[in-house]
């Protein structure tokens, strides 16, 4: 299960890829901002797609490890975050450095760009809105999408 | 369960984030005559109220892989249709 609504522990991920060959071990935090495009976030909420989220994120897994000789664990939060909790975890254990950054970098840009989950974040001021929305709004008025 | 003699074909379309808030429902049920692919999908959301809403970053799934707009659908696919993405 890549998917959790519990706080994400990253030592419980990096027991799950270290081994005594394995010399090098990378992990990324993703954390909650206290802002987005410049206004004040007090909370915000992931909700996912989750049968597609977790095949899509064994997908990405399973191409890193084909790709790097590492052992990778990964974990995004769902539900109501605050400011500062974990949202993604990603440990990755290799031989060298060198596999371990480079596994870990897929896992997160790809997790990014195919994941199906959202956000939607309380402002300061007390409005809720989904985080994709700005951007949908400005590609509505003949703006650039954001990828 | 429902066989293609017993009940009308529709493809069945979950929405997700804010289009499911914008159209007010997470899934809808679109008769499949006229739908062959998740473009079609995507036309006949469209001209619905609120439709406006999916706009053209929006992405689709059929059965649980992302699809381009040329993809064939038929009655039975698990089809999403999903705002851009913002995990991480």
């Amino acid at each position: 299960m890549y998917l959790t609504r519990s706080p994400i522990q990253l030592n419980s991920l990096i027991a799950q890829v270290v081994s005594p060959d394995r010399g090098g071990i990378a992990a990324f935090l993703g954390t909650v901002r206290d802002h987005h495009g410049g206004r004040m976030v007090r909370a915000l909420s992931y909700s996912a797609y989750d049968p597609m989220a977790e095949s899509v994120s064994g997908e990405i897994v399973a191409e890193a490890a084909a790709r790097w000789p590492v052992r990778i664990a990964l974990q995004h939060r769902l539900g109501d975050l605050s400011i500062g909790d974990v949202a993604v975890a990603i440990a990755v254990a290799g031989g060298h450095r060198d596999e371990a950054f480079a596994a870990c970098r897929y896992v997160i840009e790809e997790l990014k760009r195919r994941v199906p989950i959202w956000k939607s974040e309380t402002y300061a001021d007390g409005t809720v809105e989904w985080a994709n929305e700005g951007e949908a709004k400005s590609e509505e008025r003949g703006g650039t999408a954001a990828r | 369960m429902s066989s293609e003699e017993s009940a009308p074909s529709v493809i069945r379309v979950q929405l997700f984030a804010s289009y499911a808030e914008r159209l007010g429902q997470n899934i809808i049920e679109l008769s499949a005559e006229g739908l062959r692919t998740a473009g079609d999908v995507l036309d006949r959301l469209r001209a619905l109220p609120s439709g406006s809403a999916i706009g053209p970053s929006t992405l689709v799934a059929v059965n649980l892989r992302h699809s381009p707009p040329e993809t064939p659908v038929k009655s039975g696919d698990e089809v999403a249709v999903m705002p851009p993405l913002a995990g991480g």
